[in-house]
């Protein structure tokens, strides 16, 4: 009797039992992440209308590897869950361990469409926290390949949301485009896209000598090649019929849920970092922000559009009015000394060798930082210790924030519409997992 | 009674054999246009212009593995490819191609068999074609598929009716279901001047007969991945390619016969007179239109294919067919 009465023990849960349980949850319809993240989803089991779909993380128009719980009534969503974690590259952790200059060459593969305006926001960050100036010659070409950036990055982003709705030579007519913005990439840094080009204090290096007129060929080339992607497009019956009024989300909802850039801005909000809190002399530039009305998948692409023409109108202007003089700051303290002092200076040499093997020491404290990126507001929140390493970043990526508004954005909709709407809020899983 | 044999043997063997290398070469027309189109070069690495190419993806759809899924309906899933593959090919079966020409003294008759009811007979026999592609999605045991396979069945039912509807104004004023009689009552002036509605829809219910872009819903791979084909490898999946680009010329020619005079023309210079040259160009035109529409247009959604099919398509394929009659009425009275 008294045995009966003991409280029995636990079973060790063997790793056998463990996956024919899972095997068995699998059979009756429940679905579990790889990684036991939780995301799962337990449809009613005597709903025999609904069916799950596990859309991803390997399929051709989740942008990457997003992972999408789908509960659909025939091609109907009822619900959708987005799993994130599958690009997880811990860059954030692995700043600390590297000296701020270091750092830089790490945010180029966060949002990898946009490298130019995520070591952007990392070195304003940093001039920030170490009160450094940068000439104005530094800050217009900084403008200028941050605008260029977002051209090459709105191209991607309308060559594959026009592929996603099977529009596919839209995809390489930009993509043809985009090769020419990069080849600009790869004159200034050598690199196509990884380029690192910003330094703290200014540039690496000034433009080599031809860079004018392939900036200028660019600009020139820009605006009868967006009107043929309009043309294919904007005015497409079976195109509008695809985008008009899916995936909306209304100004308050979008402000809640914390997007912003264009995704924003489509639903008519006027929220654009670079007029807000102007950064790098984009008070000298004039552009408008487009804004859009209905908060649907059209206006965020025709926001988009327009950007693109904004875009280049403000190369134009830093073309025409970029500044004579150095290209990075004057403050020794983070720049290293010119190179034809280290032939007759011992203490430059000195502190070039310290520099680039110790690096320098930023104050404590802490600071953010925030610019508009082409997918909205990317910040750096950055903490300062004393040392030559930070002691925490952590980056506001406007991907992450954006993707958590697509469940709300997909009420309703069939599946044809998600890629649609994935599309549309243009996100980057590098930028979303970090 | 035996050389008829015969000769309807070595015909039903030339139309296979010519349509397989069709397909095969259409293919590589596609890649070819669409490069040309998107700013691309396009195959060019198997002989000159890649114009092997179609030989060694052959070569490589032979030797590829053959898998099934496990817990697939393994007859059905053989079935389907079949299903889809087979009524592509009868299809040619009554599509006239010339009228008749003189060979080792006899006389021979460019199409296979001359069927009172060949435009029924047609219609028929593609609609067998939508079960291959619905049980294919249905036994893959595969959720893309099975969606695929519903899209199918559900895009057939939107556009049989005005697919069959468009043709019955074509019909009244011919008299007759043989295409040969369709054919030669275009002898004066073709279809497509006096039948131009019917034609957009004919046109466009085409597209959606053959799965090609903008309706290419069962096999949408930006939403689907493949669709109703994604669990197929090999053959099987090559068969289904096949049905694919057959039924696209099977569409074209019956465009051809329907709407622009089939295989009439004027003789061209230089070359003289061919029997078939006009048929051939004809479908070739509407070949390179089905690719060229792939390359413009975004796909349609579920939906909405269904509300054009239902609330366009029918309305104006019935306004047609009224609107027909009363002119042949009224041309009588006369």
């Amino acid at each position: 009797m008294s045995m009966s009465k003991r409280p029995e023990k636990a079973k060790p849960v063997l790793a056998a039992e463990r996956a024919a349980a899972e095997v068995a949850a699998a059979r009756t319809g429940a679905v579990r992440t790889g990684a036991g993240q939780g995301v799962t989803l337990m449809p009613d089991p005597l709903d025999e209308d609904l069916m799950v779909l596990n859309m991803g993380p390997q399929h051709p128009s989740t942008h990457g590897v997003l992972r999408l719980l789908l509960e659909l009534e025939g091609e109907t969503v009822r619900t959708v869950k987005p799993d994130v974690g599958y690009l997880h590259t811990g860059i954030e952790k692995t700043s600390e361990y590297k000296t701020f200059t270091q750092d830089i060459v790490m945010y180029d593969r966060l949002d990898y469409l946009a490298p130019m305006s995520n070591n952007l926001v990392y070195c304003l960050a940093v001039e920030k926290l170490m009160e450094v100036d940068v000439p104005p010659r530094a800050q217009y070409l900084r403008v200028l390949l941050v605008e260029l950036t977002r051209l090459a990055s709105h191209l991607v982003w309308l060559g594959t949301h026009a592929l996603d709705l099977a529009a596919m030579s839209v995809f390489l007519y930009c993509f043809r485009e985009r090769e020419i913005i990069l080849d600009i990439f790869e004159m200034v840094s050598g690199a196509r896209m990884m380029s690192s080009y910003f330094r703290i204090g200014g540039l690496h290096d000034d433009v080599p000598a031809h860079f004018n007129e392939a900036v200028q060929n660019i600009l020139n080339i820009m605006p009868a090649r967006i009107d043929e992607y309009e043309g294919l497009l904007t005015k497409n019956p079976i195109f509008q019929e695809r985008t008009q009024g899916v995936g909306v989300i209304s100004p308050q909802q979008a402000i809640a849920w914390g997007v912003t850039g264009p995704s924003l801005r489509g639903s008519g909000f006027n929220w654009d970092l670079r007029k807000a809190q102007p950064y790098s002399s984009y008070q000298d530039f004039q552009f408008d922000v487009p804004l859009g009305s209905h908060g649907d998948v059209y206006d965020r692409y025709l926001v988009r559009i327009e950007e693109m023409r904004q875009s280049v109108k403000i190369v134009q202007q830093a073309l025409d009015r970029m500044p004579d003089g150095p290209v990075i700051t004057s403050n020794r303290k983070v720049s290293p000394p010119p190179r034809h002092e280290l032939a007759d200076s011992m203490e430059s040499l000195i502190h070039h060798f310290k520099l680039w093997t110790e690096g320098f020491k930023a104050p404590e404290g802490e600071i953010y930082m925030g610019i508009e990126s082409p997918r909205g507001e990317v910040g750096v929140y950055l903490q300062g210790n004393g040392t030559a390493k930070p002691g925490r970043v952590h980056f506001r990526a406007p991907s992450f924030a954006n993707l958590q508004a697509m469940p709300g954005m997909c009420k309703g909709a069939m599946v044809a519409d998600l890629v649609a709407i994935i599309g549309s809020i243009d996100i980057v899983l590098g930028d979303v997992d970090r | 009674m035996i050389e008829f044999l015969i000769e309807a043997v070595i015909k039903s063997a030339i139309i296979v054999l010519v349509l397989l290398t069709s397909f095969a070469y259409i293919t590589w027309l596609e890649r070819k246009v669409l490069a040309r189109m998107q700013a691309r070069i396009g195959p060019n690495r198997a002989a000159p212009f890649g114009l092997l190419l179609p030989l060694a993806d052959g070569i490589k759809l032979i030797f590829k593995e053959d898998t099934t899924p496990l817990e697939a309906d393994k007859f059905v899933y053989l079935l389907a490819p079949i299903l889809a593959a087979v009524p592509a090919f009868i299809i040619f079966a009554v599509i006239p191609i010339g009228d008749t020409i003189t060979l080792f003294g006899r006389t021979i008759t460019l199409y296979l068999t001359d069927l009172n009811v060949g435009l029924l007979f047609i219609f028929s026999i593609t609609s067998i074609g939508v079960y291959g592609i619905a049980l294919a999605g249905w036994s893959s045991s595969n959720k893309y598929a099975l969606l695929g396979g519903l899209r199918a069945t559900a895009q057939m039912i939107s556009y049989e009716l005005p697919f069959s509807l468009s043709v019955v104004g074509v019909l009244m004023m011919v008299g007759s279901f043989s295409l040969v009689d369709i054919v030669k009552a275009q002898n004066s002036i073709w279809f497509v001047i006096l039948q131009p509605v019917a034609f957009v829809i004919f046109m466009i219910c085409a597209a959606a007969e053959v799965n090609r872009s903008p309706f290419d819903l069962p096999e949408a791979e930006q939403e689907l991945t493949a669709g109703y084909h994604t669990e197929y490898s090999g053959m099987k999946f090559a068969l289904f390619y096949a049905a694919e680009y057959i039924k696209i010329v099977a569409m074209s020619a019956l465009a051809v016969v329907l709407f622009f005079g089939g295989w009439q023309g004027p003789p061209i210079p230089l070359i003289g007179s061919i029997p078939i040259i006009w048929f051939v160009i004809k479908v070739f035109i509407f070949l390179f239109a089905f690719i060229w529409v792939r390359a413009t247009l975004p796909r349609f959604r579920y939906d909405q294919l269904m509300s054009l099919g239902w609330k366009v398509l029918l309305p104006l394929a019935l306004a047609n067919v009224v609107i027909t009659a009363i002119a042949i009425v009224l041309r009588d009275l006369r």
